[in-house]
């Protein structure tokens, strides 16, 4: 098993962590798995989404050369159609930042490999669940 | 009884605050707890508790291991014959390091143990210190809990954690690094147990639907089939067990770390399952109708082939760790919960059968086992002894009343399979790990935890030799185990998969052993050696007889197999009589 992606942040509940792993298995692998990380004492509760059921984004930042700006036309098309955004520019250098889906990052970056990029960075996957998450209840249940 | 008061009482004295050092509070810690022994061994990072260990020597036993593995494997022993915690003790770095295999092999049988390792100073964590290791990084994957302690105030709630995380729920290894300025600094002392942890359900609860639907199959069953595994033992559900099968009248097959839940004895027990388990049990495992797993987990050696085990059957799976359920076999019905509890609930819903028929298929298969297998085991005719008679030798003088520690090899699947035993707990051995070197060390602890029970010891020569350092922890210690070395000069169990796998290769599994006689005698254990079937009477009844510890090694066949067995990969039903 690959994990394609893990991010963990503090979550809306004080004190509580979520981590967002993304991997790409059956069922009932992830059923497995799913117990194996409940099993952590530490873990308060796991719980498996597939993409229909939650709303995501990644999130990437470029890093180009400023000259590119002027002398590729494009690169200011492909932003905008990308819904990217410039961060900065400085006389060295500006960065881009986009945050979507997996595929729209993925193609950004085939298009601006061909300009050369100097750094790129990309997030690690969050979402929230479109259901209520039962575990805001849980946990309130479990405060005395 | 004793361990409640105990509590109260450190409970009482407690209650309010008193200024001690770190390493007082542990010993403070473990005597709220009910800790009277641990095993450990001392060195720099530790230090500060081992001063205090002195000054509370007539309320704490530490038990000097000669090697912090032993240290683990007493802790294991202990709490196997007790069902209480072990503990054990280490410095930073290398003893630390030695106590992994322990950890590892408490995690894999779900033995309820607390380990305290010393740290370097937190001032110099990070920076490769004398031996400083990252032992809570390492012993991540094969503790149920561990944490560091950089602050003496830490020490009450770690330790209380510790404890609880440990003995509730399916038990196991927890861990706790506490950094020597830790142990050092002086601090308000104030023990409160810990009663639940946000995180942490140790009990699932128990659905009653499954309950009936389970009591449902069961009453439907024309070939039910029980295989319990340690959960029996774990949950203190001997007895609930036993009513349970007997009101259904199944016949119940074990996996060896459920050994010893009944009386060996008991009609309905028909024997043990897995790679060298009993004929009956395995075969039919393939011809029940419902299969009730009770306390067990599908390990591979007890299931053969996944793809072929027990496809006909409808299966029940009684756990107390939802982790379990469909892990390696897909259930029908799943019965979450303690098993003392759930096997309480199920027993009014069934109704009382005999499936004598289906009883009689398990007679008719022992039947075959014993005149290929065990009729020349217990009996042999040729020149050699055999390991098993010297097991049939000690269930006579021991009258089934003996725990049996084994180590690692052929010998622990022949003890596993002769011993008789009856009375619970009585099973000791390395199951899920398979650590050679387990049971001299182990049996240290059982014997220090019941000594009013007959522990014996059973090694081969190999296994022997990787903890036989704790000949001195029983010399010092005085602890009067009985220690047997089935001695075949030869890595047995892997000599005897090359002679049938690896076409007679036997590489580097021949030993030239050492006078394993003069050994336990520099260590002033009475000792003996007999290579002849005549003498293994009177040598057993001297052994037994013995007030002190006492050192048996027998001259066993040198190329003898263990039979049935389920080759890797093939069907529990292809087991192999020779
Ligand atoms: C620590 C460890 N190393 C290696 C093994 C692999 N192994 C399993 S059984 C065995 C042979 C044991 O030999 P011995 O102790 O003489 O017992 P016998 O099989 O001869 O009864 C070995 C090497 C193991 N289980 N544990
Ligand atoms: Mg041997």
């Amino acid at each position: 098993m690959n994990i394609e992606s893990l991010n963990t942040s503090p979550s809306e509940i004080e004190g509580v962590s979520r981590f967002t792993i993304v991997v790409n298995i059956t069922e009932s692998q992830m059923k497995k798995i799913q117990g194996q990380i409940e099993k952590q004492v530490e873990v308060i509760k796991a719980f498996y989404h597939t993409e229909e059921e939650i709303i995501y984004q990644e999130s990437c930042i470029f890093k180009m050369r400023s000259n590119l700006l002027f002398d590729e036309r494009q690169i200011q098309n492909i932003i905008k159609e990308s819904n990217a955004r410039i961060v900065t520019v400085n006389r060295d250098f500006f960065v881009i930042e986009k945050s979507g889906k997996k595929e729209e990052i993925d193609l950004l970056h085939r298009e601006l490999t061909v300009f050369g990029i100097m750094q790129f960075t990309r997030s690690g996957r969050i979402a929230v669940t479109k259901d209520e998450m039962k575990i805001s209840t849980m946990l309130k249940a479990l405060q005395h | 009884m004793k361990e409640t008061q105990t509590i109260q009482n450190n409970t009482k004295s407690t209650e309010t605050t008193e200024r001690i050092s770190g390493s007082e509070a542990v010993i403070k810690c473990l005597l709220a707890e009910g800790v009277d022994i641990l095993y450990g061994y001392p060195g720099g990072a530790i230090m500060p508790v081992y001063d205090e260990l002195y000054k509370y020597q007539d309320k704490i036993h530490h038990v000097l291991t000669r090697h912090e593995q032993g240290a683990t494997h007493s802790a294991q022993g202990y709490a196997r014959i007790s069902g209480k915690v072990g503990v054990c003790m280490a410095t930073s770095g290398p003893g630390a390091t030695n106590l992994i295999t322990g950890i590892a092999d408490a995690q894999i049988d779900s033995t309820p143990m607390v380990c305290i390792t010393g740290q370097v100073g937190s001032h110099l964590l990070g920076s490769d210190a004398f031996q400083e290791t990252d032992i809570v990084g390492i012993s991540t994957p094969i503790t149920k809990w561990n944490c560091q302690v950089t602050k003496a105030s830490q020490i009450p709630e770690a330790f209380a954690k510790a404890f609880y995380i440990a003995r509730s729920g399916r038990p196991g290894p927890v861990l706790i690094d506490i950094t020597k300025d830790a142990q050092f600094e002086e601090f308000d002392f104030k023990y409160e147990k810990c009663k639940g942890i946000r995180s942490y359900k140790p009990i699932p609860d128990t659905d009653a639907n499954s309950l009936k639907a389970a009591a449902e199959l069961i009453n439907n069953a024309k070939k039910p089939l029980v295989v319990w595994g340690q959960g029996v033992i774990l949950g203190k559900a001997e007895e609930e067990f036993k009513a349970v099968i007997e009101k259904a009248g199944i016949p119940s097959a074990w996996t060896i770390l459920g050994a010893s839940a009944i009386p060996t004895s008991h009609p309905l027990n028909v024997g043990m399952v897995g790679m060298h388990g009993n004929y009956a049990p395995n075969v039919l495992t393939n011809d029940c109708d419902v299969l009730i797993a009770i306390g067990m987990r599908f390990d591979d050696r007890v299931t053969g082939n996944l793809e072929t085990y027990a496809k006909q059957a409808k299966i029940i799976h009684f756990d107390i760790d939802p982790a379990e359920i469909d892990k390696n076999v897909k259930t029908d019905v799943a019965v979450l919960g303690d098993s003392k509890a759930s096997l309480k609930s199920l027993l009014p819903l069934l109704n009382e059968n005999s499936h004598s028929d289906w009883h009689q298929k398990f007679k008719d298969l022992y039947k075959i086992e014993y005149e290929k297998v065990i009729k020349d085991d217990l009996h042999p005719t040729k020149e050699g002894l055999t390991m098993a008679e010297v097991l049939k030798e000690i269930n006579i003088q021991t009258k089934g009343n003996a725990a049996i520690v084994s180590d690692v090899g052929q010998h622990q699947m022949i003890a596993c399979r002769y011993a008789e035993f009856n009375k619970t707990k009585s099973n000791i051995t390395s199951g899920g790990l398979g650590t050679m070197g387990f049971a001299l060390p182990a049996a240290i602890g059982a014997k220090m935890a019941a000594p009013d029970r007959e522990v014996v010891m059973i090694a081969g020569d190999g296994g022997y030799q990787m903890t036989i350092q704790e000949l001195g922890t029983i010399f010092q210690q005085k602890v009067p185990v009985k220690i047997v070395v089935l001695n075949n000069e030869f890595l047995g169990m892997v000599r005897q998969w090359q002679q049938l796998f690896f076409d007679k290769r036997y590489a580097s599994t021949e030993m030239t052993n050492p006078d394993f006689v003069a050994i336990a005698k520099g260590y002033s254990i009475e000792a003996q050696k007999i290579t002849e079937r005549k003498d293994l009477k009177t040598a057993v009844k001297e052994m037994i007889d013995c007030e002190g510890p006492y050192f048996l090694e027998v001259r066993v066949e040198k190329e003898g197999n263990v039979f049935p067995m389920i080759p890797t990969g093939a069907s529990v039903s292809d087991i192999r009589l020779e």
